[in-house]
């Protein structure tokens, strides 16, 4: 079966494409940590940062229809936690419903919370959106082990990345199987059964593919040291890349903090 | 000529008891290309999980002259490449320059050493521009050839495959023979597909219940039909006939 790429447009080739991946995480981590400190309300500062990832995507020439798409995707999961934030937060009424036998009131500074963390959460959301579209996830997986993160983790990233769309079509061809002897009768709880044994299958067998992927690591000389080449190379326009960015998030979190 | 693998008087168990191995004796010379034939179960992957150390029990089996044992699986490893029947399970990085690349960095190359050896072992296959691809977007012969270069690339002794031609339509069977016959080292596949077995293999062993059941000539293994009927390898001698009604 065919499945999307997880990180799809990162073949293509721009300014934003050729930068060192290790410079792109930085600059990305750096540029979530800015969106999430920066204090509620200032709009002015949200409005930087915006500008700053527009010029970014800009500078990528993806299309960006594909930037709106996966924001859709994502957005939802956001608004589910966010949305009852403006029923507890307490303070001045906005408007207050009866729900059978409950009475709920929706506050301004509940609602005032949820804009930001609506802002917020989509200034993230488009820098990693920017980061995935334009680094593939092996060179993600490279700049997160040379930036030291431990290569357990890497490797257990790398493992989820190539097994992730085999344990769909497995899922997938276990339900198809489950169709073709299924007629519509039955109990709903038998059914519920039936996916149990679904996933405890499906857990079988990762494991036993688990067994064997180890045989064919160890068959080519795999003794538990992870090892692998260096193969980035962090040039001098990396240099300055990580060095504007830095200097503009900087710069709008100081302008915010001061005026 | 000189031996690459020699096995000695080999039997093996399953830790549940079901033993899968019988006093096997069997000896792999440089240059042959070996076919290893035999129903389901009948000890075949057991047996060559022992050519590189990964199964060890009480047989003596040596590699190139030198006894398999704790001290030298690393050495073993190199010189015995083993590719397995699926090649999902082989191919496990995110791109295939990784898989390719993971058997010589394990075993300590330089950095240009191993980017010769990727390109070496992706050539000798036929998948040169394939290295930043990813093993999830590959056809299955094309993961099948990758599964080769995976081990290729560490310039193995003796190459052993298990079921080369599983899953793949009879092109890319046919294609994948002309990829493994092309390559200049010593071969021991094993399979239960006749066909190929009789394209890219001068000898033939056969497996059965754990014990060597016959060791020749491919020509005339392949010719004895009594034989590979009572090894359950070809068409029984009493087969149902099609469309005949009761």
């Amino acid at each position: 079966m065919k499945h999307s790429f997880l990180d799809r447009y990162s073949d293509r080739d721009s300014v934003i494409h050729r930068i060192d991946p290790r410079g792109k995480l930085v600059v990305t981590l750096a540029f979530i940590a800015a969106v999430v400190l920066t204090p509620f309300g200032s709009w002015l500062a949200y409005g930087l940062f915006f500008t700053v990832i527009a010029v970014l995507i800009a500078l990528s020439r993806l299309p960006v229809s594909h930037f709106v798409k996966r924001s859709l995707v994502i957005i939802p999961f956001v608004l589910l936690v966010a949305a009852f934030i403006p029923f507890f937060r307490e303070g001045e009424v906005a408007g207050s419903y009866n729900l059978w036998l409950w009475q709920v009131s929706v506050t301004h500074s509940g609602l005032q919370v949820l804009w930001n963390i609506m802002a917020k959460a989509w200034l993230s959301i488009l820098s990693l959106i920017l980061l995935t579209s334009t680094t593939s996830f092996s060179n993600i997986l490279k700049g997160l082990e040379q930036l030291r993160m431990p290569k357990v983790m890497v490797m257990i990233m790398s493992f989820m990345y190539r097994y992730i769309f085999l344990l769909t079509d497995e899922v997938l061809r276990m339900k198809q199987a489950r169709d073709s002897r299924n007629f519509g009768g039955g109990r709903k709880l038998w059914q519920i059964g039936t996916v149990g044994n679904m996933i405890g299958t499906l857990f079988i067998r990762s494991y036993e593919r688990g067994e064997r992927v180890y045989a064919s690591m160890v068959a080519r000389g795999f003794d538990g040291h992870v090892r692998t080449l260096e193969r980035l190379y962090f040039s001098q326009r990396d240099a300055v890349f990580v060095a504007i960015l830095g200097t503009a998030l900087v710069s709008i979190s100081l302008f915010n903090l001061l005026y | 000529m000189e031996e690459i693998i020699a096995i000695k008087n080999l039997s093996f168990g399953y830790p549940d008891g079901q033993p899968a191995l019988n006093d096997v004796n069997l000896t792999i010379y440089r240059g042959e290309s070996v076919a290893l034939v035999g129903p389901n179960g009948a000890g075949k992957s057991t047996l060559i999980l022992h050519f590189n150390g990964v199964l060890r029990s009480n047989g003596n089996i040596r590699l190139l002259g030198k006894l398999i044992g704790d001290k030298n699986l690393r050495w073993v490893r190199s010189k015995v490449g083993l590719v397995f029947q699926n090649p999902d399970d082989q191919l496990f990085s995110p791109t295939v320059f990784d898989d390719v690349a993971f058997g010589p960095i394990n075993m300590g190359y330089g950095n240009d050493e191993v980017r010769q050896a990727v390109a070496q072992a992706l050539e000798m296959v036929g998948m040169e521009g394939f290295e930043k691809r990813s093993p999830h977007h590959l056809s299955v012969g094309e993961k099948k050839r990758i599964a080769i270069a995976t081990v290729l690339s560490m310039s193995p002794e003796i190459l052993v495959i298990d079921e080369p031609s599983s899953n793949l339509d009879p092109r890319g069977k046919w294609d994948l023979i002309g990829v493994l016959d092309s390559l200049p080292v010593t071969r021991v596949i094993v399979s239960h597909d006749l066909e190929l077995v009789g394209a890219l293999c001068q000898r033939t062993v056969i497996l059965d219940r754990g014990r060597v059941a016959a060791d020749g000539l491919t020509k005339d293994i392949l010719a004895d039909k009594k034989l590979l009927a009572e090894h359950g390898l070809a068409t029984p001698l009493s087969p149902p006939t099609a469309g005949r009604r009761r």
